[in-house]
């Protein structure tokens, strides 16, 4: 992407920014995170980011030797996803099943579509997708050194209370980075103040969610009920780092907020009627899939263009 | 001298069905049992005889009728035939293979409307003699039953550590790959083996022996040809229709 020249006719406006520079911010916003996640759940964790985002890469640099083309691993797109796969697993997975995943996001969904830029869905969630599938009961299985026992949302779904000043922390069980609702916060701040991401896919995002949990899920004026579900599972993690990743969601201010709708939707819908407690990775990646119907319909009108008059009929 | 000829076309009809125009990997046809039924290999292999064996009896019968069946009711006709055949098909496996019969479930019953049949009869059965039929249906059939047996394979391997129903993988160390043996798996195994077929088809046409030659293009008709996705020959067509098309607007 970054030896990409277009020409065209001057004025010309110099941006420094570049995939590699703009990658590399997101991987240092994880970080909070991810520190947060080696903290809470110990060494294991760091043993999962390492293998997922090494094998990222190598499945990357080994996709463009076989397919000789030029060597994509320097945008560091291949470490982010490997990063928040990671994110995105139960310390207790069995480390293959990680590298499995990564593989799976690189090849599978990044690079047999054409490599950054031409997928069409998030590969770090649709490998999270493929292992949820593969390997149901490892995926929901967040036993643990440090915690035994489910997740506050399953918790909540099975009807027992949770400490929301925990769940905001981030001491409880869950996959690895989602659990520090103030680390991921810390770095949605990273990205916002380098103007990484625009707040209109995680606000819109979590105003419908937060509307439609209280129009159905039957707790809504319970403020406790609602705090903990907007801390529990991946739905921060999921609204600020992967549903607004640049490639699989739309450009048009307009098409930001209808995506961040159906994200919403489509995370209470799982969360209140589905048979998981958790939602968030199916509803981005349903939504990742309806970008191209979003951005065809909210295409912004071009300064000047006045809409061609109907036909009078003859 | 004619008999050389005969055999000739024979080999020719069988290597067409397995490879050229291999109906699950070339042809993409069938594509509803394919996906449905190869959770293993077995499965794969017994729906893939099972549809040989109608796609034979079938192209015979419809080869044998071809000039008494009017072309009004052409469909109808090749309907009623493949529907009866399925039924014998059918009521057999139930008597002599209860456990496949149950596995395979609604998908028996289904080939009547498996396009790989009509698609047969229509672009191939129809048009020419009795004995080249049997040929074609017999290698389409095969090479329905080799690309569903492949897939079934890889699927109870990789999704259940099994091949044809033996325990090759201990499960004491391999955690099974459950999406394979799962509706997503069977999506992901069929179009890896698609792209390996095309890749080999590509290096083929390169070494200047090209496997994917329009064969057997009799009419012209290509809404109705049957290698319509393969034939190279279709895009001088579409383009005539094209400035067909644009010739017309530019006149009204």
């Amino acid at each position: 992407m970054d030896n990409k020249i277009k020409v065209s006719s001057s004025p010309h406006v110099r941006v420094g920014s570049s995939t590699s520079t703009t990658m590399l911010i997101v991987c240092i916003a994880l970080l909070p995170a991810g520190i947060f996640g080696v903290y809470n759940f110990g060494v294991r964790a760091l043993l999962h980011i390492i293998i997922a985002v090494a094998v990222c890469v190598a499945s990357e640099f080994i996709f463009d030797k076989i397919t000789k083309r030029p060597v994509t691993i320097n945008d560091f797109s291949a470490v982010v996803t490997g990063f928040l796969l990671a994110m995105n697993v139960p310390v207790s997975l069995p480390l293959w099943e990680t590298a499995l995943g990564g593989a799976v996001a690189i090849i599978v969904v990044k690079m047999l579509f054409g490599g950054l830029g031409q997928n069409f869905m998030n590969p770090a969630l649709g490998a999270r997708c493929f292992l949820v599938t593969a390997f149901a009961a490892d995926m929901t299985n967040f036993n643990c050194d440090a915690y035994s026992g489910a997740t506050p949302l399953q918790l909540i779904r099975a009807g027992e209370s949770v400490n929301p000043m925990a769940m905001l922390v981030g001491r409880t069980a869950g996959t690895i980075g989602e659990t520090s609702v103030i680390c991921i916060l810390i770095g949605a701040i990273i990205m916002i103040l380098f103007g990484i991401i625009d707040l209109s896919i995680p606000a819109s995002y979590i105003i419908t969610f937060v509307i439609f949990m209280f129009l159905f899920s039957g707790h809504g004026t319970d403020s406790t009920y609602m705090v903990s579900q907007l801390c529990g599972g991946g739905l921060m993690l999921g609204a600020f780092f992967m549903a607004t990743d640049y490639v699989t969601s739309p450009i048009t201010p307009l098409g930001k907020i209808i995506f961040g709708i159906c994200c919403g939707l489509l995370t209470g819908l799982f969360r209140c009627f589905g048979a998981n407690a958790e939602g968030v990775s199916f509803a981005i990646i349903l939504s990742n899939l309806l970008v191209p119907i979003i951005e065809k319909y909210t295409i912004p009108r071009h300064f000047g263009y006045v809409k061609p008059e109907k036909e009078a009929k003859k | 001298m004619e008999n050389e000829k005969k055999t000739g076309v024979y080999g020719e009809r069988l290597l067409n069905g397995l490879i050229k125009e291999n109906p699950t990997f070339v042809l993409m046809l069938g594509m509803c049992p394919t996906l449905a039924v190869t959770s293993s290999a077995i499965n794969g292999l017994g729906m893939g005889l099972s549809t040989t064996v109608v796609l034979i009896l079938s192209n015979l019968l419809i080869s044998v009728f071809r000039k008494v069946i009017p072309d009004g009711v052409r469909m109808p006709a090749y309907i009623v035939i493949v529907a009866s055949l399925v039924t014998v098909v059918d009521f057999l496996m139930k008597a002599y293979f209860q456990d496949l019969s149950a596995s395979l479930g609604v998908y028996i019953p289904l080939i009547v409307v498996n396009c790989i049949i009509l698609g047969r009869a229509e672009s191939y059965a129809s048009k020419n003699s009795v004995d080249a039929s049997i040929f074609d249906g017999l290698g389409m059939g095969l090479g329905f039953t080799c690309g569903l047996t492949i897939i079934g394979l890889i699927r109870e391997f990789l999704g259940a550590g099994q091949v044809f129903g033996f325990q090759v993988l201990s499960l004491e160390w391999f955690t099974p790959i459950s999406i394979f043996i799962m509706a997503p798996g069977a999506f992901l195994v069929l179009a890896f083996l698609v792209a390996i077929m095309n890749i080999v088809r590509k290096k083929m046409d390169e070494a200047g022996k090209p496997l994917a030659s329009p064969a057997g293009c009799i009419t012209g008709d290509c809404a109705g040809c049957a290698s319509l996705s393969t034939c190279t020959g279709k895009a001088v067509i579409s383009e005539t229709v094209e400035t067909k098309v644009k010739e017309g607007g530019e006149e009204s």
